[in-house]
């Protein structure tokens, strides 16, 4: 676990240091969830009603960014290979990795939460549901970008193909946290726990293979 | 172990191009071998192919024991390799750097300021990268290599962008090295710099080792 911890640890801290999350992510994020309701011109029960499909969509392209920079950090000093020299297991690597941009995102998504309760009026009826659902989805985003960022930067065209290879697979993860927010906010009569339930799955299925194939794909950069 | 290194009719693509073309190479544990050869030589790719980092196409190379292809993680764990590229966090100080290398290297006991001392580096621990020189960096860059206790030392123009004195150091982290019972390659266009220190010298063109001699047995007692 040390290398594990070591390695988000040196993430967040330059994060802290060089604060691209907090100041230029944050804002886009939100920026986000203002022209969706600009462009919509709905009510405020029309926007509340969206709210958890708007909440995650923010987030999925917010995420986008996060991974870039997550990537980014490594590539601008050629330390990718220096990782790969490290000796440590690939995929505690990944875990490290994964586990800084998890926690970011979860900073984001806070600040998405009050943009929904100020902007579109939301309330949490069920706050237990939602940061279950949230952390779960938020780990399968982190576990599937960490994995797709670097092998983007394999396939050399890092800054535009990743969008192109992560959004696709996080179709599932939009649709059920989606449904898991809207029992949560109290805006869609669904069981929302079913839908975290198959979040959970699916932050299993991609953490696993996120571990299991950066190995191979971390070869490459 | 009789060889430290050993390796046989190599050959190393980048892309499409032999970098190594059939290299053949043995180096006895505890030697210092200069690896010389004009731009182009295969002379970096030769030192990364021992680090694990660039693929065999065809050949078989040992690295302290280790198989490049079959146990790459193995040997990279045991290599230190200094390459042009510091491989420093710029938003890092010298001090957060160095202590994550170590942890990564599962080193966790390594003092980090004698490492710095070691450079002349200590008085700057607490300085981030981004405001350092380049030679600055260079030496922290040596530090993050010496606290892997590499076995093998791999260095890659250890001598570029540093001044007399950063010169020196690098001169005594090879005497260390070799002290301690490690192996080190140096590449080099420098040849009066390394040529004292080393015990044999390897010419290297088209990616082939044209000439091996022993230059100066004495000095490491190999």
């Amino acid at each position: 676990m040390r290398e594990i911890w070591a390695l988000a640890r040196k993430d967040l801290r330059i994060e802290a240091r060089s604060k691209v999350v907090a100041t230029q992510i944050v804002p886009f994020a939100m920026v986000i969830l203002v022209l969706f309701g600009l462009a919509l011109d709905a009510d405020s029960r029309t926007l509340r009603d969206l709210a958890p499909g708007l909440f995650w969509v923010a987030t999925l392209f917010a995420s986008v960014l996060a991974i870039q920079r997550s990537i980014a950090v490594e590539t601008i000093s050629s330390t990718f290979e220096a990782l790969r020299l490290s000796g440590a297991p690939a995929w505690k690597l990944f875990a490290g990795k994964a586990l800084a941009v998890a926690i970011q995102l979860l900073a984001i998504e806070a600040v998405l939460g009050l943009g929904i309760v100020v902007l579109y009026r939301s309330s949490f009826q069920d706050p237990v549901l939602i940061v279950t659902a949230a952390v779960a989805a938020t780990i399968a985003i982190a576990s599937a970008g960490s994995l797709y960022g670097v092998l983007a930067v394999g396939m050399g065209v890092r800054d535009t193909i990743l969008p192109m290879l992560l959004l696709p697979i996080m179709m599932p993860v939009l649709v059920a946290a989606t449904r898991a927010f809207g029992d949560g906010l109290g805006t869609a009569a669904l069981n929302g726990w079913t839908w975290t339930g198959l979040l959970g799955l699916l932050a299993v299925v991609y953490a696993t293979a996120g571990a299991l194939a950066y190995a191979v794909v971390i070869e490459d950069t | 172990m009789d060889h430290a290194v050993d390796v046989h009719d190599a050959v190393v693509l980048l892309d499409r191009f032999p970098a190594l073309a059939g290299l053949s190479l043995k180096l006895r544990a505890g030697t210092v071998t200069l690896v010389q050869g004009p731009n182009g030589a295969g002379k970096t790719t030769l030192l990364r192919m021992l680090a694990g980092l660039a693929p065999l196409e065809r050949g078989r190379a040992t690295v302290l024991g280790y198989d490049v292809a079959t146990e790459p993680r193995l040997v990279r764990a045991s290599v230190g390799l200094l390459s042009p590229q510091t491989m420093l966090y710029d938003d890092l100080t010298i001090a957060e750097n160095l202590s994550f290398w170590a942890t990564l290297a599962g080193h966790d006991d390594v003092d980090l300021m004698a490492a710095l001392e070691r450079v002349s580096m200590a008085p700057f621990a607490d300085q981030q990268v981004v405001t350092l020189s380049t030679g600055q960096r260079r030496r922290a860059a040596i530090a993050v290599v010496a606290i892997r206790r590499p076995r093998l030392w791999l260095l890659d123009e250890p001598h570029a962008g540093l001044d007399q004195a950063g010169r020196d150091v690098v001169d005594g982290l090879i005497e260390d090295a070799i002290a301690a019972g490690a192996t080190v390659v140096v590449a080099s266009h420098e040849l009066d710099r390394v040529r004292p220190l080393a015990t044999h010298v390897a010419t290297v063109a088209g990616g082939i080792v044209h000439r091996f001699e022993t230059v100066n047995a004495g000095a490491s007692g190999a």
